[in-house]
C-alpha cells in the first residue's frame, strides 16, 4: 500500500495536505483498496463547517460504505467536481485526481491529532 | 491453546493459482476464496460481455445413489426427482417439517441410480446429515463427495465459444440444465449447462488433480476473447440482477419456497409424502403475510441487507439483498415486503411512497418485477 510521506493521515484512514491554510482530504490507498469500486461519494457541503473526528460524508462501494471523518476543523471551500461523474477515481488516484474535499483551517499550526506517515504504516500493518 | 473457531479456511484445489493472481481472498463458509482479482465490477461486466472463470469448489457434492434414490430424493426435496431424466437437471429446495428451507439445490440426475445433489457450501453438513437421515431405511447411500470435486465455472455469452475447442462434448446440444459425462482438457469430468449469474455458461465438476490444468486451459482458451477471472464479489452481483436468491439473504430457515416467490419448486402433486408437505400445502393455500420484491432505488445511496423499507414513511419490509448495479447503473436490492404495501406500490400513484431507510435517510424507491436483467435472447 503506498503512503506518501508528505501527507498527514487519521486512524479513519483519511489523507491530509495543508497548504496555506487549506487542508486537502482524501481517503487512503488502503482504504480504497479495502472498499472495492467506489460507486459513489457523498460530500460536505461547500460553506458548511467540519469538525475533526466527526463523520462529514460516506464513500459507497460495491460490497460496502464507510463514513469519511473530517481530520480538520473548519470551512469547507471546495470539494473535487469530478468524482460524481467518475468515483473510480478514488479508486485509481486516492492522493491525486481522487482527494475530495478541502477545508480552511486556522493558521500556523499542524491540524492536531494526526499521524504521520510512518505511524500510518504501522496502524495499517497492524491491521494485515 | 487454539481457539477451534479461528481454525484456518479450507483451500481449494485452485487456491494457490488465485494467491499467484494477487486475488483479494476471503473467508467464505470455511473456504479461502478469491473475493476479486482487480475491481469486481470490471469482473461483473465481462460476465455479461464476454465470459469470466470462477472456482465454485466449496460448494458441497452429495452423491446419493441405489435403487430407491430418485423415491429418497422424493421424499427428502420439495421436487419431483423421479420425474428427472438422467441427463438433466433441477433447482430445487429441501425443507424442514414446518416448510422452512434448509438449503436451495440443483439435483443432477447422471443416471437412474445416480444423482448428484449440489449443496451451498454453508449448508454442506446440514442438508448430508439430512439426507442421510430422510433415506434411512430405503435402499440408498448418500456419499459426501465434496473433497473429491473441484469445480470451476465458465459464465458469459462466449462461454460455448471458449468452452467447445476444450471438450469432447457437443455444446450446441446440450439444453440449458443438462449435465453429462464429458472430458475437458482432456480430464474426466461432469459437465453441465447451469450457472447463478443470468448469462449462457458452463460447470465442471472435475477430480482435485485436474482442476489446474482445466483453469489454466480455459484462461488461455479464452485470452483472445477476454476471459478474465471472477471472483465472488461479482458473483454476487450478478446474481442480483438475475434476481436469483442467496440462501442467507433471500432463503432461510424461517422462510418458504413460496415467501420467496419460488413456490413452483414444491411439487405439491407428486404421490407420496415429503417432508414440509403438510406445512407446505397449508402455506401454498394461504394469503402471504410479505411478498419478495424488487427494489430499484433512485438516489445513489444503496440500499443493504437488513435496511427498512417504508411505505408512507412506515417500515413495512426489509432488504434482504442489495447493491449497486454495474449492468443498469442504479442501486438495486431484492426485499420481503407487507402484501398490502406490494400491491400498493406496484400501482401507478406509487410514486414518492416507496423508500428505503438507508442509515437514517429515506431514498425513494421504486417496485422492479425480478429479474432485473434478462440475458439478450
Amino acid at each position: 500500500m503506498t503512503v506518501p510521506d508528505e501527507l498527514h493521515y487519521t486512524h479513519e484512514h483519511e489523507w491530509v495536505a495543508v497548504s496555506d491554510s487549506i487542508a486537502t482530504v482524501g481517503i487512503t490507498d488502503h482504504a480504497q483498496n479495502a472498499l472495492g469500486d467506489v460507486v459513489y461519494v457523498s460530500l460536505p457541503p461547500p460553506g458548511g463547517k467540519v469538525t475533526a473526528g466527526e463523520p462529514c460524508g460516506e464513500v459507497e462501494s460495491t460490497k460496502s460504505v464507510s463514513d469519511i471523518y473530517s481530520p480538520v476543523d473548519g470551512e469547507v471551500t471546495e470539494v473535487n467536481g469530478e468524482i460524481d461523474d467518475d468515483p473510480g477515481l478514488v479508486n485509481s488516484d486516492p492522493y491525486g485526481a481522487g482527494w475530495l474535499f478541502k477545508v480552511r483551517v486556522a493558521a500556523d499550526e499542524d491540524p492536531p491529532g494526526l499521524l504521520t506517515a510512518v505511524e500510518y504504516t504501522a496502524l495499517i500493518r497492524e491491521d494485515e | 491453546m487454539t481457539d477451534p473457531q479461528s481454525r484456518a479456511p479450507r483451500r481449494t484445489p485452485l487456491t494457490a493459482v488465485h494467491e499467484g493472481l494477487g486475488a483479494t481472498l476471503t473467508d467464505f463458509a470455511g473456504w479461502l476464496m478469491p473475493l476479486r482479482y482487480g475491481s469486481e465490477t470490471a469482473e461483473h461486466n465481462a460476465v455479461r460481455r464476454t465470459a469470466g472463470l470462477f472456482d465454485l469448489s466449496h460448494m458441497g457434492e452429495l452423491a446419493v445413489t441405489g435403487p430407491d434414490a430418485a423415491a429418497a430424493l422424493d421424499y427428502a426435496l420439495v421436487g419431483q426427482l423421479t420425474a428427472l431424466q438422467p441427463g438433466r437437471a433441477r433447482y430445487t429446495m429441501i425443507c424442514a417439517d414446518d416448510g422452512g428451507v434448509l438449503d436451495d439445490l440443483i439435483v443432477y440426475r447422471l443416471a437412474a441410480q445416480e444423482f448428484l445433489v449440489v449443496a451451498n457450501a454453508s449448508n454442506t453438513a446440514v442438508v448430508a446429515a439430512a439426507l442421510s437421515e430422510r433415506t434411512a431405511g430405503k435402499d440408498a447411500a448418500v456419499n459426501d463427495r465434496t473433497s473429491d470435486c473441484a469445480l470451476i465455472a465458465i459464465q458469459g455469452p462466449s462461454s460455448a465459444g471458449i468452452l467447445a475447442p476444450l471438450t469432447d462434448a457437443s455444446l450446441a446440444d446440450m439444453r440449458y440444465y443438462s449435465g453429462h459425462p464429458a472430458t475437458v482438457a482432456g480430464c474426466p469430468a461432469l459437465l453441465a449447462r447451469t450457472g447463478y449469474t443470468g448469462e449462457d455458461g458452463f460447470e465442471i465438476f472435475a477430480r482435485p488433480q485436474d482442476a489446474e490444468r482445466i483453469w489454466a486451459a480455459l484462461c488461455e482458451a479464452g485470452t483472445s476473447d477476454g476471459l478474465v477471472p471472477a471472483g465472488l464479489a461479482a458473483r454476487d452481483t450478478l446474481r442480483l440482477e438475475a434476481g436469483m436468491p442467496l440462501y442467507g439473504n433471500e432463503l432461510g430457515p424461517g422462510i418458504t419456497p413460496f415467501d420467496a416467490g419460488l413456490g413452483r419448486v414444491v411439487k405439491l402433486g407428486k404421490p407420496g409424502d415429503f417432508v414440509g408437505r403438510a406445512a407446505l400445502a397449508r402455506r401454498a393455500r394461504a394469503i402471504p403475510e410479505r411478498v419478495l420484491v424488487g427494489l430499484t432505488g433512485q438516489t445513489r445511496r444503496v440500499p443493504r441487507h437488513g435496511y427498512n423499507v417504508l411505505w408512507d414513511g412506515a417500515p413495512r419490509g426489509t432488504v434482504t439483498s442489495g447493491a449497486p448495479s454495474p449492468t443498469l447503473g442504479v442501486p438495486i436490492a431484492m426485499a420481503y415486503l407487507a402484501s398490502d404495501a406490494a400491491g400498493l406500490a406496484g400501482r401507478g400513484d406509487a410514486a414518492g411512497r416507496l423508500a428505503v431507510d438507508v442509515r437514517g435517510r429515506a431514498e425513494p424507491a421504486v417496485l422492479t418485477p425480478l429479474p432485473f436483467y434478462r440475458r439478450p435472447a
